[in-house]
């Protein structure tokens, strides 16, 4: 693949991941943390594809193909990819339960202030 | 056979989702200990029968394609086996005691720790990088549904919150390092992506890097500093049973994780940089220890306590991982199959004071601990544990890392291990003393910040007395903490595991050659015992000094240390964008610290 | 740490970790050869980032005969990773549904009292006349979507999303009351465990054949017809009712906890 669309790729997830970590450190409600989380976890996913792409080449679908051994793109990294939405998902579902609770409990969405266990 | 440890608690798991509400309290518990102690013993067999060479094993039947892996394998050896052996003794042991422990909701407690031992032992098991992700996933999520268990109060979810994210950022950055490790080797197998690499090795750089972008999610797990902030909220909040296993075993796995990256995938083509990697880990372990010390000695809250106490030793383990060898490797085996046992059993104490006295603070607990005086001697067992002394599995650890420091001329590591364990032993029993005999009166100088978390009780039913099958499994533990060293002796293993291209080659082809190993390694009595005992008894009773002796000197010496650990206090804050901050500069840090060192060393 | 320190230290670990992450993107090799067809049999033949791109696609149709390589690595290849994502989201439904609970004697308001005050009113007719129009051609795309993975894009995850979704816009095109009627009944908890239990048997029957875990031993079928795969097939739909009936239990819990009680 031509390098510079590779690069921009790399870069481009690489970014995510940053402005991801960097909500997460700066966030002042927990709803925003999660959904930081996601941007976060987008990063991979933009790595993962930019990494299976292949030029040029169909997807890895051969219902109308003759014969077997057609080239297409990365059919393994669409699995794992696949993985990743899943658990993000979850993850994300986890997290989300927990700040809903958390408000309850505390009457905050804060970070910053619902911690109590210092030292 | 090898899947069977895997398999049987997921449909356990699944089967008690499906009848939860139907089944009564009983048959769930007696399913769920039937089912932690078939795997227990089905990875006992795994590690006898894969003592002469690897067990691979291939799912779907998908056997190598000339020598290019198209499926998923476990490759099975005794260290691996042994591992997932300790998770189900000590899943089989949380299960025991909470045998009435507390209302579970429908079934979901017995299902989320069975599907939870599956993902420990599955990640103990597994020789595929991809597979090890998705393990460490569900290890995570199980973790953090058992964390916030109780939510009632607001504290479990704070401690569910800070363990989650803090966890789930790593595990990411993990998934970036095997998404560029698959870039380039076109494969997700352990063995394949080594062999790849050191048939066509890029810039040791690269390597490097992406070795310890793969190794963050287990540096994390594994509560290295300046990762190692969440343990102690996740420990304080979670349920007894459940603090067994975070302590006593998963935080170990992320050890034994980043132990089969580096020297089955990776030290075949980083043989020049191991050096460099390895003294980066054992200054890792060094600050582990000595972090992990200072605090655990500051606490008042047992359990916490107890968190800040795994993390000195996660130190010791860390630095015997990086003196690199096998008599090193040897004695981290040891120490931590002896460390599970001796963190296990004090864990089921706190449970045993929570259950008994509603508290586990050091100070509300002072002198009420005369009533069940029969457990002053299961911590004090527990407490010789800690400090290393023989006969325990922590004693010949200690040795065997002791001596291979020596081996390695680095002989200045010993003082920081006999820090970490003087001093862990020391809090302890401070605070057995403290509940047991009633001396101490009043705060001293430590625990001026300590947190005060409150607990609410976790179980129903009749205090006056401390049921069988709640001290029972401490017992146990600690039988067999102090027995391990008679009957197991790791050295054929261990240089069987830091063989990686023997490793590589058995599993891509089938057969390899194994190294000979002639001598077996022994523990030696040393004067480290004695200073280390001396060290606990001196720290623990100067903290239990009565008051009316207000030297000048005294009260100068509290002040001093009251003015130096408090800023070190404000580090561990309790908020997620600190620690999120720590585990980005760490890694910085560490990155820039091991290239430095390969150039350089 | 205070905020502006924490910032600083972020900005100045970020940098770090940013160069680490730049020379890791820089130094690895792209390569700008096109992907060649090869031989099929040996993943050597191509170059090394290809193999198993090319293990896999040139030989999904004649080892398993099914056209979609994707849900065949999914299912088959690499089953047993799913196992482990399955049981991801499994655990992750309960952990969310014990995070949400509340005590029962705690529960402040009966849902009566919320939907009587008059905060659940429900919308318009227009949006529940289309709205509930969609439930039915959303089971059946869902079910399309889950049977079919084997042979077009698709599969259990996508097609349970999808299926969970008309579950979802019952409650957008009615209120929460009706939701909750359809939806908490006791089987929705049995069927996403038959689900996620029903995957790790079918593992199981590769035992019967001697073979190891997870081995497609049912007949493959002849491709392009619903019934290739062997397993994948009976492993997709397992999938796709597991991640339906989980969906809609986080569904409900999160919609329990957040309308009703005593907000």
């Amino acid at each position: 693949m031509d390098p510079l669309v590779t690069h921009v790729g790399y870069a481009v997830a690489g970014w995510l991941l940053l402005v991801g970590i960097y909500g997460v450190v700066s966030s002042r409600h927990l709803v925003h943390m999660c959904l930081c989380l996601a941007v976060l976890q987008a990063s991979t996913y933009i790595l993962l594809t930019v990494i299976g792409f292949r030029p040029h080449l169909p997807a890895p679908i051969f219902t109308d193909a003759i014969t077997p051994a057609q080239p297409a793109v990365d059919p393994v990294i669409a699995a794992l990819m696949l993985t990743d939405i899943v658990v993000e998902a979850t993850v994300v579902a986890l997290l989300l339960a927990i700040a809903v609770q958390i408000h309850k409990r505390t009457g905050s969405v804060d970070p910053n202030k619902v911690n109590v266990m210092r030292g | 056979m090898p899947a069977l440890p895997i398999i049987i608690p997921l449909l356990v798991a699944a089967l008690l989702a499906a009848l939860g509400q139907w089944l009564p309290r009983r048959i769930m518990d007696i399913l769920a200990l039937l089912t932690s102690a078939a795997v227990t013993a089905i990875c006992i067999y795994l590690a006898v029968i894969s003592q002469h060479g690897l067990i691979v094993y291939w799912f779907g039947n998908w056997h190598p394609m000339h020598g290019f892996p198209l499926g998923i394998c476990f490759a099975i050896d005794p260290i691996g086996a042994g591992l997932a052996a300790l998770v189900g003794l000590l899943v089989t042991a949380a299960f025991t005691f909470s045998w009435a422990y507390f209302e579970s909701i429908k079934s979901f407690y017995h299902a989320m720790m069975l599907v939870f031992m599956a993902a420990m032992c599955g990640l103990c098991l597994t020789g595929d990088l991809f597979n090890l992700f998705v393990w460490f996933e569900l290890m995570t999520a199980a973790a953090v549904g058992l964390c916030g268990y109780k939510s009632e109060e607001s504290w479990p979810l704070l401690g569910a919150l800070n363990f989650a994210v803090t966890n789930t950022i790593a595990a990411f950055i993990s998934l970036s390092g095997i998404a560029i490790l698959y870039a380039y080797t076109g494969s997700l197998n352990m063995a394949e992506v080594g062999h790849t690499l050191a048939n066509h090795p890029l810039d040791p750089t690269f390597t490097s890097l992406a070795m310890l972008l793969l190794c963050t999610g287990f540096l994390v797990k594994a509560a290295a500093f300046p990762f190692h902030f969440w343990l102690a909220d996740a420990h304080a909040v979670a349920p007894t049973p459940v603090c067994i296993l975070l302590s006593g075993v998963m935080v170990e796995l992320g050890i034994y994780a980043i132990a089969r990256l580096i020297w089955d995938v990776f030290s075949p083509v980083l043989w020049q940089q191991l050096p460099a990697i390895g003294d980066l880990l054992v200054i890792v372990g060094c600050l582990t220890c000595l972090v992990g010390g200072i605090y655990c000695y500051c606490q008042r809250h047992f359990k916490r306590m107890l968190a800040f106490s795994t993390v000195s030793h996660v130190g010791i383990m860390f630095i015997g991982l990086g003196l690199l060898g096998p008599k090193a490797f040897a004695g981290l085996t040891m120490y931590v199959l002896g460390h599970g046992m001796v963190k296990g059993a004090l864990f089921i104490c706190a449970g045993i004071f929570l259950h008994r006295f509603q508290s586990v603070d050091e100070h509300d607990l002072r002198g009420r601990g005369k009533s069940v005086w029969p457990m002053a001697i299961l911590m004090i067992i527990a407490v010789w544990g800690l400090a290393g002394l023989p006969p325990n599995g922590t004693f010949m650890g200690q040795s065997l890392i002791d001596q291979a420091a020596v081996l390695a001329n680095k002989k200045w590591v010993d003082w920081f291990i006999i820090f970490a364990e003087a001093i862990t032993a020391a809090a302890v029993l401070r605070l057995s003393i403290r509940v047991f005999l009633g001396w101490g009166a009043g705060l001293e100088a430590t625990a001026h910040l300590a947190p005060h978390i409150p607990m609410g009780p976790e179980t129903k039913g009749e205090r006056a007395r401390i049921p069988m099958w709640m001290w029972a499994p401490a017992a146990v533990l600690l039988a067999v903490g102090i027995t391990i060293p008679f009957w197991l002796n790791p050295t054929t293993s261990s240089v069987y595991f830091q063989s990686g291209s023997a490793y590589q080659a058995k599993v891509l082809t089938g057969s390899a050659s194994w190294p000979i190993v002639s001598k077996q390694f022994q523990s030696h009595l040393h004067w480290h015992q004695l200073v280390v005992a001396g060290g606990a008894l001196v720290l623990a009773l100067a903290a239990l000094l009565p008051r009316k002796s207000a030297m000048p000197f005294r009260v100068a010496l509290a002040g001093a240390i009251r003015r130096t650990i408090r800023p070190l206090r404000q580090l561990q804050s309790g908020r997620i964008g600190d620690y999120v901050t720590w585990l980005v500069c760490g890694l910085a840090a560490y990155s820039g610290l091991l290239l430095l060192m390969e150039r350089y060393l | 740490m205070k905020y502006p320190f924490r910032m600083i230290a972020f900005f100045i670990g970020a940098a770090g970790f940013a160069a680490v992450l730049a020379t890791l993107f820089i130094k690895l090799p792209v390569d700008t050869r096109p992907t060649l067809v090869g031989d099929a049999a040996n993943p050597n033949s191509v170059p090394l980032h290809d193999r198993y791109l090319q293990a896999i696609n040139a030989n999904v149709m004649v080892q398993r005969n099914v056209t979609d390589a994707v849900t065949a690595v999914n299912f088959d290849y690499r089953g047993f990773d799913t196992v482990g994502e399955e049981f991801i989201f499994f655990v992750s439904v309960m952990g969310g549904i014990v995070l949400l609970k509340q005590a029962e004697e705690k529960r402040k308001k009966p849902l009566r009292d919320a939907i009587s005050a008059g905060r659940d009113v429900g919308p318009s007719d227009a949006m529940r006349v289309w709205v509930l129009g969609m439930v039915a051609p959303k089971i059946c795309f869902g079910i399309y979507i889950v049977t079919h993975g084997q042979l077009s894009p698709g599969g259990g995850f996508q097609g349970g999303v999808i299926l969970a979704t008309a579950a979802l816009i019952i409650y957008l095109g009615e209120n929460f009351e009706m939701f909750k009627n359809i939806m908490s009944h006791p089987l929705v908890e049995v069927v996403e465990a038959i689900g996620a239990g029903g995957f790790v048997l079918t593992g199981v029957l590769a035992y019967f054949w001697t073979k190891p875990y997870l081995t497609d031993v049912l007949p493959l079928g002849k491709t392009n017809e619903l019934t290739s795969g062997g397993t994948i097939a009976i492993i997709s739909f397992l999938t796709g009712i597991e991640i339906m009936a989980g969906f809609v239990l986080i569904l409900f819990a999160f919609l329990q906890e957040t309308l009703v009680a005593g907000e």
